[in-house]
């Protein structure tokens, strides 16, 4: 029990945040364990950033309790602050100072000497391509630039429990796979990370689990590929190699599989999967009646889909999906 | 980026801030204030232009009314212009308090493992920079015009009087700028509470010539007791019984306002 329990970067129980009349978060509990990508996946105004503050001793909780690394967040503030960095969702930095007196500075605060302070600010400026911009004043940086600015400040110190609130909304694909390999890195060398996302595919490509948050309360949390297997269905999709076996084809494939087959191009085959073991009774008959296929794949159900259903009936139209 | 970090559950950590630490961090934020006044010197105006603008105004303008000429006036004017200006700088450290408290680099303050009141300890320290430009444009303003001190040492304990009081007094307007919801507000009501406080002293006229009332307003306004010690100072370079009230009555509102405004900040921040 113990030892699972020391295992966890966070273990929250209950929590809960009222602003007004409003339950923003309604009775959370989340087991984050160490070393693991854990992404908190929701529409806007679903209560990730407000769990995320609670977490982070920026909040109170007025109900429930949180704990980081077996340190209470309410009791042992100081402690936790020590094991936490925090990169919000706007860009946290002095706006009328440069890049490198901003990572000076927070680089003083965080106990590091003025000399050392100046080496670790020009390095972080290398390495998040920002070496050109050092002295220009965060006013003139561009939003793509604030945000790496942003987590470099988170860096300065790598943290054992690193927060990402949104960490690459509104940067371009290319940023953002940077980002996304620069999150994977910091989990390679003994960092846990909670980040905090509207974006499925971002959730499926990084997170080791998801928690997927409506209206204050976890709708469903699991590995991403369980929750697409919990909603979605596979889809068999098989491309011929001659287009005279095609409705051949589509008829064996119904009879093996028991479902209707469907064509959606004069080579192509699909049908609904429930049973995957079918498929190899299924090409051993298209031998037999030698039917000669291009490729077969079967197409996995995507986050979107398993998304859309866990909130279905709430408010769909909110969610961005983004291809 | 191949190097393992301690795990978070192993580590050893402290649940308070050490003494140390809160020094050291009010004086990184005390650096942080002065890199953002080298950033935009425009934040200088009221210390620069207004001893300045003051000093040549109010010499001449009610030089030949008050002392019968510019050159009688100066003792008076410029004791008074010092205490003035430093006052004045007093409302931006408030005002500027509470802009910086709605910045978004105060989130990342409060997340992480710093002194809680190095915030604002550390644009209070850097004010005294702001005051002693103040004061030194004063003086050569002063200088420049004809006044000359009785001794240099009077001059400069002065000076340290000035900056001491403006940094013991600043304390009241941090606290107007932790509670007032917003800029504004706090400039608006620093300024209220300024103009009385300045015009109705000693700091321009000589208090024997106001009615009796005013002079019982004037006699409790703690500036008039500041004023007339720097005009000891500077006039005779002597210490008076005024710098001592002066320097009880700046500990005295420290005393009673760092607590205060402590207490404002860590129930805001």
């Amino acid at each position: 029990m113990t030892e699972q329990s020391s295992a966890l970067a966070i273990e929250a129980r209950g929590l809960v945040k009222i602003f007004g009349t409003k339950r923003a978060v309604d009775g959370v509990d989340l087991s984050v364990p160490v070393g693991s990508i854990y992404a908190l996946l929701g529409p806007n105004g679903a209560g990730k950033t407000t769990i995320i503050n609670m977490l982070t001793t920026l909040l109170k909780p007025d109900g429930g309790s949180a704990k980081v690394f077996r340190h209470d967040v309410l009791r042992e503030t100081q402690v936790v602050r020590q094991l936490i960095s925090l990169t919000g969702q706007s860009a946290a930095v002095d706006e009328k100072l440069s890049g490198h007196e901003n990572l000076t500075v927070f680089a003083m605060l965080l106990g590091l000497g003025r000399s050392e302070a100046n080496r670790r600010a020009t390095e972080l400026l290398d390495e998040f391509g920002l070496a050109g911009a050092a002295n220009q004043t965060i006013e003139k940086y561009s939003g793509g630039m604030r945000r790496r600015l942003d987590l470099a400040c988170s860096m300065i110190v790598q943290a054992p429990l690193i927060f990402l609130d949104e960490p690459t909304t509104g940067l371009d694909p290319r940023t953002r796979l940077q980002m996304w390999d620069i999150i994977r890195g910091l989990v390679s060398t003994g960092s846990t990370i909670v980040l905090t996302t509207q974006y499925l595919d971002e959730a499926d490509q990084l997170a080791d689990r998801v928690a997927v948050i409506d209206q204050g309360k976890i709708v469903a949390e699991d590995t991403p590929r369980n929750l697409k297997a919990a909603i979605g269905k596979v889809t068999l999709r098989m491309q011929l190699a001659n287009e005279n076996d095609v409705e051949e084809a589509a008829r064996i494939t119904g009879e093996v599989l028991g479902t209707r087959a469907s064509v959606p191009d004069p080579r192509q085959v699909t049908a609904p999967l429930t049973n995957s073991e079918k498929v190899t009774d299924l090409l051993i008959a298209l031998r037999g009646a030698s039917i000669r296929l291009l490729s077969v794949s079967m197409q996995e159900p995507t986050l979107d889909e398993a998304f859309l259903a866990l909130t279905e009936g709430t408010r769909q139209a909110e969610v961005t999906v983004r291809q | 980026m191949t190097t393992q970090i301690t795990p978070g559950a192993e580590r050893t950590l402290r649940n308070r801030v050490s003494v140390r630490m809160t020094i050291s961090n009010s004086l990184t934020m005390a650096y942080r204030n002065l890199l953002l006044i080298r950033r935009t010197p425009q934040q200088l105006f009221d210390v620069t232009l207004q001893p300045i603008l003051f000093t040549i105004m109010f010499t001449f303008l009610f030089g030949g009314a008050i002392s019968g000429s510019v050159q009688g006036y100066l003792p008076i004017i410029i004791p008074g212009i010092l205490a003035q200006t430093a006052l004045t700088a007093c409302i931006t450290t408030g005002v500027q308090l509470r802009e910086d408290m709605d910045k978004g680099v105060f989130y990342r303050f409060k997340s992480m493992p710093i002194a809680r009141i190095a915030p604002l300890t550390g644009p209070l320290l850097a004010d005294v920079v702001r005051y002693g430009i103040a004061t030194a444009l004063t003086f050569v303003m002063g200088y420049l015009l004809g006044f000359r001190w009785a001794s240099l040492g009077g001059a400069v304990l002065g000076g340290l009087l000035v900056i001491f009081a403006a940094w013991c007094i600043s304390w009241v307007f941090a606290l107007l700028g932790v509670v007032a919801p917003t800029s504004q507000v706090a400039q608006g009501i620093s300024s209220a509470i300024l103009f009385p406080l300045t015009f109705l002293s000693g700091a321009f006229v000589p208090t024997s010539t106001l009615p009796g009332w005013l002079q019982d307003f004037v006699n409790v306004n703690p500036l008039t007791y500041i004023v007339s010690a720097i005009r000891q100072l500077l006039n005779q370079g002597t210490i008076g019984f005024d710098f001592w009230l002066s320097i009880i009555g700046s500990v005295a509102v420290v005393a009673i306002f760092v607590p205060l405004t402590l207490m404002a900040y860590m129930r805001k921040a």
